[in-house]
This record gives structure tokens, sequence and C-alpha cells, in this order.
């Protein structure tokens, strides 16, 4: 069923984060590129607790993370990563390089910089960041980018630092890896005003080329991370994290939509059956473990074996709401929170009951045990006591209210494009000022010197490829994507057609990528290095894709090197004339003018890579015609 | 400087939000020439934001710097609250467990934030800083007070014996353990002093610090305190310790010898290390390993409270082209001896030996240390150091140079001689003075990158 996104009320906002490619890292010295060796690494253990920010509140996220109080463990490599990373240090003065490639992004989507940029501490107990909070700050308010016509209003450009990688988690430990940390991103959030799945992954795109525009970020996995702010009317805002891929931005939004579309008709219906929150505020939790002593289901007989117990809810007026279409219902929502809350494996609920190996009769006999008639539904977790408590304590809470909103949450993009819920939304409250750190004024003077040396954005960047190469829109696009514009212009001024030199830039190098070669070892030296030799009649340009593989896979080869082990060097010419003597010499005059073709094959089979076809057909025609 | 009502505000800027009848915490709007506005909650500020600039919390949480000049309007829109810190309800106390009381002198562990300054600063109280540290009440009956609130670097010895007095009330009033609140920077001198005030106490006494501050969640706080109010519950030792972490992790505290231990580090967590010693004892989630079992044992046997400290002793570091005069200028201030930390094996250069001659004939005494930090100075290997000796300087083996001072300090209020003065310095009090100086048990040393 298509949705209609416009009488849905969708608005969707977006927070675009993308590495920087500065120097050092955002506070401290570090490269942001280390040259990892991979030797001594330290283990650093670690607790988080929660605090209260400068207005005396403790926010509502940071507290449930500090609900399970995990021992975090950071992985520190010193070729990466210093005392500051490890919160051993004071953090040094913000980064200039990266203040500078935001005020470049401000500058150019017409944003207002501020005056003083004042750096806070984000609280994020969650261990990815070693001091319990992400610095970030605001570096310019307003502006807009315009996609097809529509004016997509910034909201701010921020500047934080990146969180450390986790490497694995289970309930009880968290294990990270501080390389990252610290490296600078740039946020740019756009207001909450588009209103489909695909004007947000337009709007992404743009975003995306306005930040590369700057010249200042970082490529490959890893590098973006895009974040969505969906609502529909009459909902709580979902704050979607971990959007990675440009094309999953769409599955996403739709996902988002139609779940909230099936959360607000469960409220209507919740509304007509007159269930009330306070109604099921008020339902106690039974221990139905006795019901289950022999029981078929594997998941519940393991749970009793390790010492848990089975507890039940009863969910009054709820029966049929629980299950949906696919992954859009309420049951999953309940589970989400369960897990999430009381770092349960799961929940079994009576829409999808009998089933799982939990038999009818269990399902009568927690029936009768609860008191839940047939208009009822209930949720079970068999779990160890105090889990299973608190995993339905919050599936209570997000049951009632099912009854009248749909609440504000962090919820986590997964590769399907499904989301799943995360932790409650944080608030104002976990932010605070970063003492350590003195505010950057951004002068005017400053402010002329970047505006001056603002970059042209990318769209220029390919109307001018099209018009002075004569190149078309996709391959000029591929150049920019690709991030080759640079390269390319230097070796078409070496005088090689800009038609091939896009192409082997672009779809050659993907080639060889998809059949595994190491492209990323080339470089710009050692690729104009080799059309310079085509330029000067070296080789063949038909050679390309099979020395630049060879280059790839030896990063220390030379394109001469790499020419004469592929046997790639062309003959001297007075040796190709005399073959093309031969041939022709082989061929009655009469019958030279139709044989060209089948000649110049033969020319090809025994040249090809190592002289230029176009010359062997001028060199084939001189001699059929000079006979 | 304005008042707390507009923190780090001045001048013109100032006025306008007087005169806009605004106050930090209150909801205000700013209008520039341009057309453009800012509306948030207005914050203090540093003293490092430029005079110019008012700084607002936006309600995404945000504080931005603005520039105001006076063609731009500001409006107050509502009234504000004021930060403050509300106490977490604490848990009940258990009678059963050992009573311990935690008193509070300052330091990092107590601070929070100034939003004016930027700085952190003494602000929560010993009670709060417990009740942000629910474990302890499973590990004693905790008492807490406030004694003091200043930062450490300006404690003086009128404030060790003010301290020293408390601790002696308390223990002479059954506290079966001590734990004292303290900044990091002199921890150490405050911990020699008790040493020495506090002789073979009947309890354990432990100082504790916090290298970042409680406010924040990485606090070492809460894992020190822990382990400071475990060891003085349950350490099997009476004897005045300091406990910070071992390394940079959060799962060890190391209880260091109060004479034994230096701050080594201007920030990490494991800035505290034992000096020509190991630690006492190491605290590992709920158990103490100890370290050296040559330790006083709890109880009242020996118990000598010698409160008590004279600041006429000085210490003073020698360096290459330094002249005596700092020693004449001392003695002539009415000082009555000085610890130098000299080269090596405990010299100084041999012109201050004339000076150190008359000093030591008039009775003022010359201790000497070294500066190497590690190992026993001995003076009678070069020509310099017997001659030093036969000056009248007195070789302090193998004490910590700041240790040594606090000794002198509290010698200096109870002998009245040289050789009374002497005699004290050398005699072993609280394990300031050890016999036996063991190898390093494993290189400290890391690759740079």
């Amino acid at each position: 069923m298509q949705l209609d996104y416009k009488e849905l009320g969708l608005r969707v906002g977006l927070e675009i984060h993308r590495q920087l490619n500065t120097r050092r890292k955002l506070f401290c010295p570090c490269s942001t590129s280390p040259p990892l060796r991979g030797g001594a690494r330290i283990e650093v253990a670690r607790y988080l607790r929660e605090t209260q920010s400068e207005l005396g509140e403790v926010d509502q996220a940071a507290r449930f993370e500090s609900r399970r109080m995990r021992r975090i463990v950071y992985l520190s490599d010193p070729s990466a990563t210093c005392l500051v990373e490890l919160d051993e240090e004071p953090p040094h003065p913000i980064n200039e390089e990266a203040v500078r490639i935001a005020l470049t992004t401000a500058l150019m989507v017409g944003a207002r910089p501020l005056d003083e940029i004042h750096v806070m501490r984000k609280i994020v107990i969650d261990g990815s960041n070693t001091s319990g909070f992400q610095r970030t700050c605001v570096v310019a308010l307003g502006g807009e980018i315009r996609i097809d016509g529509l004016a997509v209003p910034i909201q701010t450009i921020t500047l934080e630092e990146d969180a450390a990688r986790i490497v694995r988690s289970t309930p009880s430990e968290v294990v990270y890896d501080l390389t990252r940390l610290g490296i600078p991103l740039i946020e740019v959030s756009t207001g909450p005003v588009l209103t489909s799945p695909q004007e947000a992954a337009r709007a992404a795109e743009a975003i995306g080329r306005l930040l590369r525009a700057t010249r200042g970020v970082k490529r490959g996995l890893g590098t973006v991370r895009q974040d969505l702010n969906i609502s529909v009317r009459g909902s709580g805002l979902m704050e979607v994290k971990g959007v990675q891929e440009l094309e999953l931005i769409p599955k996403v939004v739709e996902f988002e939509a139609r779940r909230l579309k099936h959360l607000q008709d469960v409220m209507a219906e919740l509304g007509r059956r007159g269930v009330s929150p306070s109604l099921v505020e008020s339902q106690p939790i039974h221990d139905v473990t006795g019901v289950f002593r022999d029981t078929g289901s594997r998941v519940i007989r393991r749970k009793l074996s390790e010492g848990g117990v089975v507890l039940c809810l009863r969910l009054p007026g709820f029966a049929g709401l629980l299950r949906g279409e696919g992954e859009v219902r309420l049951g999953r929502e309940l589970a989400g929170y369960a897990k999430a809350w009381g770092g349960v494996e799961g929940i079994f609920h009576s829409d999808e009951l009998p089933g799982y190996g939990v038999s009818e009769d269990e399902v009568r006999s927690v029936r009768t045990l609860v008191g839940a008639g047939e208009g009822d539904a209930f949720v079970l977790v068999a779990d160890e006591g105090a889990r299973a408590r608190e995993a339905l304590e919050a599936v209570r809470t997000r049951a009632a209210q099912a009854c009248h909103t749909i609440p504000d949450e962090t919820r986590g993009a997964l590769q399907d494009g499904t989301t799943v819920y995360l932790r409650p939304r944080p608030g104002a409250a976990r932010m605070y000022p970063e003492t350590d750190i003195p505010p950057f004024r951004v002068s005017p003077s400053l402010l002329a010197e970047i505006a001056r040396g603002l970059p042209p954005p990318l769209e220029k960047v390919a109307e001018d490829l099209m018009r002075r190469y004569g190149l078309s829109s996709q391959l000029a696009w591929e150049l920019i994507d690709e991030e080759r514009v640079e390269e390319f212009e230097i070796i078409v001024g070496l005088g090689i057609a800009p038609s091939v030199v896009a192409s082997v830039l672009t779809e050659g190098l993907k080639q060889l990528r998809r059949e595994g070669v190491p492209v990323e070892n080339l470089d710009t030296e050692r690729i104009a290095g080799y059309f310079r030799l085509v330029s000067e009649g070296a080789t063949a340009k038909e050679s390309a894709l099979q020395v630049l593989a060879e280059m790839s896979r030896d990063p220390t080869l030379g394109p001469e090197e790499a020419v004469d082990r592929l046997g790639l060097r062309a003959p001297p010419l007075e040796e190709v004339r005399q073959f093309i003597d031969q041939l022709v010499r082989g061929v009655t005059p009469e019958e030279r003018g139709r044989a060209a073709g089948r000649l110049m094959g033969e020319l090809m089979k025994k040249y090809r890579g190592r002289v230029d076809g176009s010359l062997l057909n001028k060199l084939l025609l001189e001699r059929i015609s000079a006979s | 400087m304005s008042s707390e009502k507009w923190e780090g505000y001045s001048g013109l800027l100032l006025e306008m939000i007087r005169g806009a009848g605004c106050e930090v915490g209150d909801e205000v709007e700013v209008e520039r020439p341009d057309g453009s506005r800012f509306r948030g909650l207005l914050m203090s500020k540093t003293e490092l934001s430029a005079e110019n600039i008012i700084v607002i919390k936006l309600p995404n949480g945000y504080n931005v710097g603005v520039a105001v000049d006076p063609s731009c309007t500001i409006r107050r829109i509502a009234p504000g609250r004021r930060p403050a810190f509300t106490r977490p309800p604490t848990p009940p106390q258990r009678p059963d467990l050992p009573r311990v009381r935690v008193i509070g002198t300052g330091g990092t562990i107590a601070s929070r934030v100034d939003y004016r300054t930027g700085a952190v600063r003494p602000a929560i109280s010993s009670e709060d800083l417990v009740s942000l540290v629910p474990e302890l009440y499973d590990v004693a009956y905790v008492e807490a007070e406030v004694l003091l609130s200043v930062y450490s670097e300006d404690l003086t010895v009128k404030e060790w014996e003010l301290i020293a007095e408390r601790v002696y009330q308390v223990v002479r009033g059954g506290g079966e353990g001590v734990v004292l609140t303290h900044g990091t920077d002199t921890m150490h001198y405050t911990a020699a002093a008790l040493s020495f005030a506090l002789q073979r106490p009947p309890v354990p006494i432990v100082l504790v610090g916090a290298q970042r501050s409680s406010d924040r969640p990485s606090s070492d706080a809460a894992t020190n305190l822990i382990a400071a109010v475990w060891t003085a519950a349950r350490a099997p030792f009476g004897e005045v310790v300091l406990a910070m972490h071992s390394w940079h992790s959060d799962d060890e505290v190391a209880i260091h010898r109060g004479t034994r231990v230096v701050k080594m580090h201007t920030s990490a967590r494991n800035a505290f290390r034992s000096v020509n010693a190991s630690p006492l004892a190491l605290y590992r989630s709920g158990s103490l390993e100890i370290l050296d079992a040559d330790y006083h044992p709890r109880g009242l046997d020996g118990f000598v409270y010698a409160p008590g400290f004279s600041d006429r002793a000085a210490l003073v570091k020698f360096y290459p082209s330094m002249g005596p005069q700092i020693l004449e200028y001392l003695e002539a201030s009415g000082f009555r001896g000085v610890v130098i930390e000299g080269t090596g094996l405990g010299h100084v250069a041999r012109r201050w030996i004339p000076v150190i001659r008359r000093l030591t004939d008039s009775g003022f005494f010359v201790g000497m240390c070294s500066q190497c930090r590690f190992g026993r100075v001995n003076m009678r290997v070069y020509n310099t150091g017997r001659d030093l000796l036969a000056a009248g300087v007195t070789q302090l083996e193998d004490m910590l140079p700041e240790v040594a001072l606090v000794k002198l300090m509290w010698t200096l209020s109870r002998a009245d001689d040289l050789e009374g003065v002497r005699e004290l310095m050398l005699r072993p009090i609280a394990g300031e003075i050890g016999a036996r100086i063991l190898p390093e048990v494993a290189c400290n040393w890391t690759t740079r990158s």
C-alpha cells in the first residue's frame, strides 16, 4: 500500500556527519590517519557514571545508560592516541584547521558563523567517549541548500570529535578502539522540512556534495554517518542513528512513516476500545514460572535451567494489536524496550502464541493466572529475575504510552532499512560547557580570508568539465564522485584525449577494483607517468588497465618498469613499417582496398597495447595507397 | 567584576544586560541590526570569552557566543532558574558496618565546574560526594562532614594542625576509619604531616583525591573514594595512607604509605607513586592485597598524637650556577632550617660550603636530599660530599625531599637546638626512612610515536 506522505504530515530533517581530513585531531596533536603499526597496544578499563548538567538536571538518556554499569575496555595504540584520548590529559585548544573547514562550509551555504565558538560537553556514557561526553560546538547557524528548486534550511553546522570505534560488546563489558576518537567530524543538520523519502535522499546527496566541495573531508568507508529526524503529524520525534549509505535513506524514511502510521492506528483502536494509560500502568507483574515447568519452548527451558523466571504482564484490551504487517508491529516495539531496558533477549506476546514451543494449554494457564480475558493481550519474559522485571516495566510504560502518544525515541538503522529502539531521546540537559577549552573567536578578518578562498560548488565543477572537455554529465560526475578531477586535468594536459582519460580513471579503475586489484596503491604521479609514456608513443593507451593493475599490485613499481615487465613497450617504428610492408605485399594489389579491415585486425593482434591503434591504421593506409 | 547575577559579564555589555532587566538563567533574545535573532538562556561565561560576547544556551543545549554592540537589542523573554546541585536520595545506612568518617578538605574530588571562571572549584560537600557514590553505603556506615573547602595549594601548617586535631577527635571518638578528601596537588605533604602528627594510629587514616572532577562521568573520584572507604573500614593496618589509581584503569587503587608518596604527573589518574618503596597495598573491587607486611596493625598500641608544625623550614632545589645567597636570605628572614634537593648523591657547588658552615655553626639546620627522586643520598663518595658533611650538612638517607621538609617543620616545633633537630630528623618515625631499596620490577619505558 502506497503511503500518502502529505496526508500523514511526514517531516524529515537530516544530520549529515563527515570526518574531516585534517592533519591533527580536533583536541590533540595525534594524526587523523596514523601509520598503524599494530604493535604496542595497551588496554585500559574504566567505568562511567551519570552526572548532572549545569542546570542541575540528569539527562534521561544518560540515566538510561548508567543503569547498566558496564566495564568499558579501551584499546589504545600509541601511534594513534595520546593521554588526551585516554582522558588522562586535558584537551588542547580546538584545531583551527578544522574550524576553517567548518567555516568554509558555512559560507558556502550562506550560514551565519557565530562570533565566538563555545565547545560543549554532550553527555554520552555508553563508553564511546573516554570522558563520558562528546565535545561538540556550533560553528554557524542558518543558511540553505537548494535541491530541485526546493530551499532546504540548514539549522546548524557543528564540529565535534568522532567517537571511539566499538570492537565488541556483551551485557557486562564493552570494548572500544581509541584510534578514531577525536577525529574532527562536521555535522550539517537541516530543518525538518523534507516531506518524502526521495526528497530526504536528494538533500543528503546535496549535502554530501557540498562537504566534498570543501576538499577538507575524508572519503571511504566509515567516514560518513547520516542521522535522520523523522516525525509524522502528532507523533514524537524519531532520531534514527547511523545510516551509512545514501541508498538506505529512502528505505528508512518509508519504514518509519509506515511504522508511525501503524502506531497511530493502534492508538485510535485503543481509544475506541476505551483502554486508558492508567489502566495499563496499574497492571501488576506476575510470576508465571510454574506454568512452564515442563514447557516445550527451548528458549524458556534454557532460561529456567540458568535459574531464570518467567514473568507476565497483562495488557488489557490489547488483543490483536501486537501483531501488524511484517516488521511494523507494536509487539516488535515492546520487544525493543524490553531488550534495551532489561537487557533481555526478547519477549513472547499473546498475539503470536501458541507458538515458539509454547502450547495452547500453557497460554490458557497464563491467561487464567493473570486474569487475561479474550480481549486482553499479555507479554512474557523469561530471564534472570531482576532483568525480566525491568524488561516488563519498560514494556508496561511503552504500552501505556501507546494509548495516547508516540514518544520521542533514539532508534538505530539496520542494514535492511528497518529501525530498532535504542534509548530515549536525549535532551538539552546533557549539554554543559567544556571549560578546559577556551572559546574560539571568529574574527571578521578570518571570515574575510576564508570568503576569498571559497572553493566552487561541485555543480559548477561538473559544468566546467562538460564544457571544457566535452565530457558527458555522467563521466563528469563520476570524476567528481571519485575525487579525480585534479588528476584528470593533469593527464589531459599531457595531450591525451579527455574521454580516454576520464573513462580510464572512472570505469577502468572501478573494473580493476571489482577484480580485486588494490587500486588505492596508485598515486597521481605514477598514473600521470604512465600517460606521459602514451603521449610519447612509448606504449599505447590500450595497455592502460594492464599497466595500472601491475603498478597497483607493486607499489614500488614505476611506469617504465611496468611497461617493460609486461612487454608493452612499442617497437621501433621502422619494425612496424616492415611488418606492414610484409602484410601488404602478401595481398594482390587489386584486393588491397577490400583487405584493409582484415590486415588491420592482424596488426592489432600483434601490437595491441604497444602501438596506438590509430597510428597503425594511419601507417597501413599510407602503405596501401602508396602501392 | 560583576556579581553572580551577571557572572563573567562586564563593561558596556553588562550595562545592556542589566538595562534589559536580565540575569543569568533568564530566557533572553538578542536582535542584531541585520535582523538576525538569537533566543535562549543567558549563560554565565568564562573570563577567556571576549568582553562584547553574550553567551546564550540555545534550545538544543548548545552555548553560542554572539557579539553585541549598542545597535543590538537584548530582551528578557522569561525569568529563568539558576543552576543548582540537587543531591540524589541516599540509601539507608547500615549500622552493622564499620563506622567511617569522611572529612572534606576541598580539592578536585569535591569540585564542580565554575561557570564563571571556567575552572573547577570546591563546590560540593562531603555529603553530596558520598551521595553520588551509593556503593559506599554497602561498605561502611559513612558519616560525612566538611572541615575545609580550599584548594590544596592554599593549605598551610595551620590547616595541617586543624586536620590532625579533627582526625584525632574522630579516632578518639571510636571511629573505625577516617577518610580525608583532599586536593591532589599537595595531598602528599598533608599525608606526611599526618604521619608525623598521628603516629601508629589505631585505625587507617586514608587521604583520597581525584584527578577528574566529580561532575564528569569519567571521574576517578568514585573509584578512589570506594577504595579509600573500604580501606578505612577494613584494612588490617593503622597507618596514614593515600589512595589513588595505580594506573590508567579504574580497576586498581594503590594504597601508598603517607611518607613514601609523591605526585609525579600533572593530570593522569595514576599521578601518585611510591618512591623508594612499593605501595603498602593494592585495592581491587572489594579486596586488599598487602604488598608490605611490615605495617603497624590496627589498635591503640603505641599511638602517639604529636601535633605542631613550624613554617620556619624551607625546601631549596639546587641548580647549576646557583649561588648560596638563598640560604643567607632564609636565615636572615627567621628560618631555622632548610632541606636542600642536591644533585646526584647529595651535592651543591663547592662555593656553598663556607656559607653552610657559618649557618650550621649558628644553629641553622641544613639537610640534604637528592633531586634524583629515586635512591639514597651518600655524601662520602666524592670530595664535595665529604666537605659538605664536614661543614655540618645532615644527609637525609632515602627520605623524599617533600617528606623531609614536612618532618623538619614538625621537628622544629619540638626540638630546641641543632643537635636535637639532627637527632630527630634521622630517627625513623613513620616509615619515612627505609633500610632497603629494591631493584625496579619492570621497565617503565614505552615507545614514543
